[in-house]
């Protein structure tokens, strides 16, 4: 392992390599990569695999359609044998009442003042698009043909890819116990497999952020919260796009793989970084999607899982500069969304990092909005 | 064994696709589940599991109880979604 380096990124998911990567290709060289266990092993591998675009606040509107973009190009970008399995087929937001559908129409019209190509349905028009969809209750539903799936680990490895072709490296296995600061700034970072000097650190430890800043001497406001998934048995592809009740609370897509993942947000949810599973979760699944889309009763779960969402007070990350100690950087604090925004995050944070303007503002998800009691309000979380 | 000997017949991974991501440093099994699906399909690696240690006991020179498999996650065998409400009770 490198002795000295000039950025030291923590974590080896979506955010820490499309992080090397971008740094790498604003010319930084000498970026090192410590992962604990593997690449994606955190939250990006146990995501629900989509991207989307339909937020209900305007930077979250921008970095989604901003990473989207990326996430096109991406296989030009770094060129690899392995697929992405890019699937733009779009995602369908059901509303449910008067209320949701006002919200909803208020996102549209926003995010169409972004160039972002997002429609308001009738309940007829949303079974147009999806077949087996029990419009039963439902009074209208956004829908965005350039939302859609992507493949969090062969997502995660091309960056990888990417970042090492420009000289990064990324060491595996390699555990982060603890930093040494001197004169207010991180000068060493202290692993499992040796120490590294460094001039800079960026935490992207995902459900383990809050340790890792801790580390740093930065207190952050984060926790981690357990969420679950499953997974059937592949079959013809029957439905497009990725189906999200607010109302039920729950997600629900057919991969291009055929298989179905679903999962939804337990307000009760076991807090901390446990991602054991539970049966209750089973049942609270099929009853909650099998009542919208009935036809998946005939389908077999395979597989279960869970992972954690790291929690922020107002559940937007916390992203640049730590302010109390000068290099020390954070990409942390997604929140359940971290998949689909991290290409553009990566950019912004690597732009404001060499010295560049970004391009996209990212200052009002400064880590010091809590303090200040700057709280943003995203109207559209799972 | 040759390459295009099929080791997960759920997913249809051969042994030339392993030997290829072992060589790009995907060398666990966890990783080559996550990147290949291995292991992923219905008989939730009953069957390559096994095997996919012995190949990689081989390709890293390592005994082969030091390969850890990939961790086990419930349901033990497929359950229909309809059984989860208790709207189906046939096994067929």
């Amino acid at each position: 392992m490198k002795a000295k380096a000039n950025i030291v990124i923590i974590g080896g998911g979506i955010v820490g390599t499309s992080l090397a990567y971008h740094l790498a290709c604003l010319g930084i060289k000498d970026i090192v990569v410590l992962e604990k266990d593997y690449l994606a092993a955190g939250s990006t591998g146990r995501c629900g695999a989509g991207v989307r675009q339909q937020w209900g606040l305007k930077m979250n509107c921008i970095l989604a359609k901003e990473s989207i973009a990326e996430f096109e190009k991406l296989s030009e970008m770094i060129p690899t044998d392995y697929d992405l399995e890019f699937k733009q087929k779009g995602y369908m937001m059901l509303a449910y009442d008067r209320n949701m559908a006002n919200q909803y129409k208020k996102n549209v019209q926003l995010q169409r003042t972004l160039g972002i190509e997002v429609d308001y349905l009738s309940p007829l028009e949303a079974k147009a698009i999806v077949p087996h969809l029990n419009t039963e209750g439902m009074v209208g539903a956004t829908f965005c043909g350039k939302d859609g799936h992507l493949n969090p680990f062969t997502t995660t490895l091309t960056y990888a890819i990417g970042a090492k072709r420009l000289g990064a490296e990324i060491y595996k296995g390699t555990e982060v116990l603890d930093m040494k600061l001197e004169k207010g700034k991180v000068s060493k970072v202290i692993t499992n497999k040796g120490e590294i000097d460094t001039g800079l650190v960026i935490n992207a430890a995902g459900p383990f952020s809050k340790n890792i800043a801790k580390m740093a001497g930065v207190d952050i406001p984060v926790y981690s919260e357990r969420h679950q998934i499953l997974v059937t048995q592949p079959i013809k592809q029957i439905q497009d796009p990725m189906v999200i009740s607010l109302k039920h609370g729950f997600y629900c897509q057919q991969t291009p793989h055929g298989s179905f993942i679903m999962g939804f947000g337990d307000p009760n949810e076991l807090k901390g970084t446990d991602t054991t599973s539970t049966w209750n979760f089973l049942e609270e699944m099929a009853e909650k999607v099998l009542p919208v889309l009935p036809p998946l009763k005939n389908l077999k779960v395979v597989r279960q899982w869970a992972g954690s969402y790291n929690m922020t007070p107002d559940a937007q990350p916390i992203l640049g500069n730590s302010e109390d100690v000068e290099n020390f950087y954070m990409a942390v604090g997604f929140s359940g969304h971290g998949f689909m925004i991290a290409p553009a995050v990566a950019k912004a944070i690597s732009e404001t990092i060499v010295g560049k303007k970004p391009t996209v503002d990212i200052s009002m998800l400064r880590l010091k909005r809590f303090e200040a009691g700057n709280l943003i309000k995203e109207p559209s979380v799972v | 064994m040759k390459d295009n000997v099929i080791v997960c017949r759920c997913e249809d991974v051969t042994v030339g696709e392993i030997k290829k991501l072992v060589a790009d440093g995907i060398n666990t099994p966890e990783e080559i589940k996550r990147i290949t699906r291995m292991s992923m399909g219905c008989c939730q690696g009953r069957t390559c599991g096994g095997i996919l240690q012995q190949i990689l006991s081989n390709l890293l020179n390592e005994p082969v109880d030091e390969i850890k498999l990939w961790e086990k996650r419930p349901p033990a065998k497929p359950v229909l979604m309809k059984a989860l409400i208790g709207g189906d009770t046939d096994e067929s």
